[in-house]
């Protein structure tokens, strides 16, 4: 970096202006490396997973720590499938995931539409009674809700996991937004053209709020998902989503090969990935959403 | 419902207050409508989130398992708790981890939004927020997994490095002292890009007039920084904080996938207590009481954090 300033005798502004121009490449020189390193501390983790997970046993723990895969043990994966009954388990987070998802957008859609843009008596009154319902965590409720699954034979099923979490205020929240944002006037054009309540909300509303329905669609995908606590409450062995699989094969690998567990790891990812790859967009949006526009 | 008993206009039938063709009639149906489109969630939010936590209130008072009936006890539950050595534990490790990866979160999400907010070439941007980003997706639970080899005190690829420096292995998840620490920074791992989001949406809505008046003052750099950026962006700071601390309360897969709350109970939070007892030992009633605790502390995080959002609602 070289400063264009010609420095004369006694002028003390050619040292000021020196100093300034260091400061300003500093300025822009400390964030670039704190980012690097900051980035490499993030992604060191998760690429010395991948390429723990492909080695074999005995070098799992190589030294120095290798980072990028060098061998390709294929058969950490298949051993994955045969400690624990994975298949079975990604089947189960499958159906739970998905049965919750398509719950939680049909109530939402509704609740968000009648939220938005029907008036009736209580409406302002309910919609903060249901955004403070957001605030109630998850162990203020979870000892009542297993008394009411056990009693209603619903323990050890999967709709222990989706009944429960189909309600979903934050959705109701989050749709009521992207309706506020469809103008008024296609409504009023709906309507003289003789469309119904029902084809005004079907046909009008509801596929210009598909962004928001994917929102919430991949939000609640990924939450659920990654759920630990419920499942571990609700679910028993045959039951259990790949999140506890993963758990298990660390139990029953604490002096086997990580590479295996590893492998779980990665594969219970690979959904995750996947949205990252091509939702990202709808995730920044919703957590946006959710929070600064709150 | 509205009665029928102000119908005008022609015709008759017991529908005809609902059906008639006129203003009056098609409110009278958006308003049916819109109990019909609630009754779902209004239904589900009653029956598991608002009802339960009444009823968990009511079972603190209770000693119940599923094998006996309840018995009423009063506050004998909440005698209990103060001194049970478990739950005194669990409480301070659940602050100690709450004040740890909430500061760490917020300052250095606030420290990345920052600097990625100075860089001008997109890519660059696109591949900082996309990496900060990452291990926000990944559940708890393979979190918990692969750091607690990374952290391995005789294996992990950590403490390797760090030997190479010339600092001894440090015990990072085997320690009393440092467990929760560990614990913190791992989880402030993966929040950090939650955090580093909010912060970055909070400086690309900054006003860059305000921003201009302060060039204009000659406040540069640090100063500037200090002075005004930082105290601009204190809505999401203390958002931020307010949700880090609702989830960091909570804490419960971390600790429970690597260290099974130890070593001894070193890394036993209140939830894992709250979990032991209601659903290891079937005591609902003295659960409920530790839930309450939990959710106490949360209620007023969550006044808070209403209070913020008060006039942030309604508009749009």
């Amino acid at each position: 970096m070289s400063t264009n300033v010609t420095r004369m005798p006694g002028d003390i502004s050619a040292g000021e202006h020196r100093k300034q121009v260091i400061s300003h490449q500093l300025g822009r020189w400390i964030p670039l490396m704190v980012l690097a390193i900051m980035s490499g501390v993030v992604l060191a983790p998760i690429m010395w997973t991948i390429s723990t997970s492909l080695r074999t046993g005995v070098d799992s723990f190589t030294v120095p720590p290798k980072w990028l895969p060098t061998d390709f043990a294929w058969e950490n994966y298949a051993q994955v499938f045969e400690t624990v009954p994975f298949a079975r388990q990604i089947l189960n987070s499958t159906i739970i995931t998905w049965g919750t998802v398509l719950g939680q957008l049909i109530t939402a859609a509704l609740a968000g539409y009648a939220f938005a843009r029907l008036e009736f008596k209580g409406r302002d009154l309910l919609f903060w009674v249901v955004l403070a319902t957001m605030m109630i965590p998850i162990q203020a409720t979870v000892i009542p809700v297993f008394i009411l699954v056990r009693s209603l034979g619903l323990f050890d099923t999967v709709w222990s996991l989706i009944l429960p979490a189909t309600p979903t205020a934050f959705g109701a929240f989050l749709l009521r937004q992207y309706y506020l944002t469809i103008p008024i006037e296609l409504e009023e054009s709906a309507l003289i053209d003789g469309a119904n309540q029902w084809q005004l909300f079907y046909r009008v509303y509801l596929p210009l709020v598909k962004p928001g329905l994917a929102v919430l669609a991949i939000l609640s995908f990924n939450f659920h998902w990654n759920e630990f606590f419920r499942p571990l409450i609700f679910l028993q062995h045959a039951n259990y989503p790949i999140t506890i699989g993963i758990f298990q094969l660390q139990g029953y690998m604490m002096t086997g090969s990580i590479s295996v567990v590893l492998a779980g790891v990665v594969v219970s990812l690979v959904p995750v990935i996947i949205i990252f790859l091509f939702g990202q967009r709808y995730l920044i949006e919703g957590i946006m959403r959710g929070a600064i526009k709150g | 419902m509205k009665s029928p008993t102000t119908t005008t206009g022609v015709g008759g039938g017991p529908w005809h207050w609902l059906m008639q063709d006129t203003m009056e009639g098609l409110r009278r149906r958006r308003a049916l409508l819109g109990y019909l489109f609630l009754l779902p969630t209004l239904l589900g939010i009653f029956v598991f989130t608002a009802g339960p936590v009444f009823v968990s209130f009511g079972l603190s008072f209770f000693q119940w398992n599923i094998f006996k009936p309840p018995d009423f006890i009063g506050l004998e539950n909440f005698e209990r708790l103060l001194e049970d050595r478990r739950v005194i534990i669990g409480l301070v490790n659940t602050l100690k981890f709450t004040v740890l990866a909430v500061t760490s979160q917020v300052a250095i999400g606030l420290i990345l939004a920052l600097a990625v907010h100075r860089i001008n070439r997109i890519w660059l941007r696109y591949y900082f927020r996309t990496a900060f980003f990452l291990p926000l997706l990944m559940s708890g639970a393979s979190v918990a997994v692969f750091m607690g080899y990374i952290f391995h005190k005789e294996f992990g690829p950590l403490n390797y490095y760090l030997t190479l420096l010339g600092i001894p292995q440090i015990p990072w998840l085997t320690s009393s002292d440092l467990v929760m620490i560990s614990i913190a920074i791992i989880s402030a791992w993966r929040n950090m890009g939650f955090t580093f989001l909010i912060f970055l949406g909070g400086l690309s809505n900054l006003s860059q007039e305000v921003l201009d008046a302060a060039d204009v003052d000659g406040a540069q750099g640090l100063r500037r920084l200090w002075s005004v950026t930082i105290p601009l962006l204190s809505p999401q700071i203390l958002f931020a904080m307010v949700t880090g601390v609702i989830g960091a309360l909570q804490v419960f897969d971390e600790p429970y996938i690597m260290t099974r709350g130890g070593p001894g109970n070193a890394s036993r939070t209140l939830v894992m207590v709250m979990y032991e007892h209601a659903f290891k030992h079937i005591e609902f009633g003295y659960g409920s009481a530790i839930a309450i605790v939990v959710f106490l502390m949360i209620l007023v995080m969550a006044i808070v954090q209403m209070w913020l959002w008060r006039n942030r609602v309604f508009y749009q």
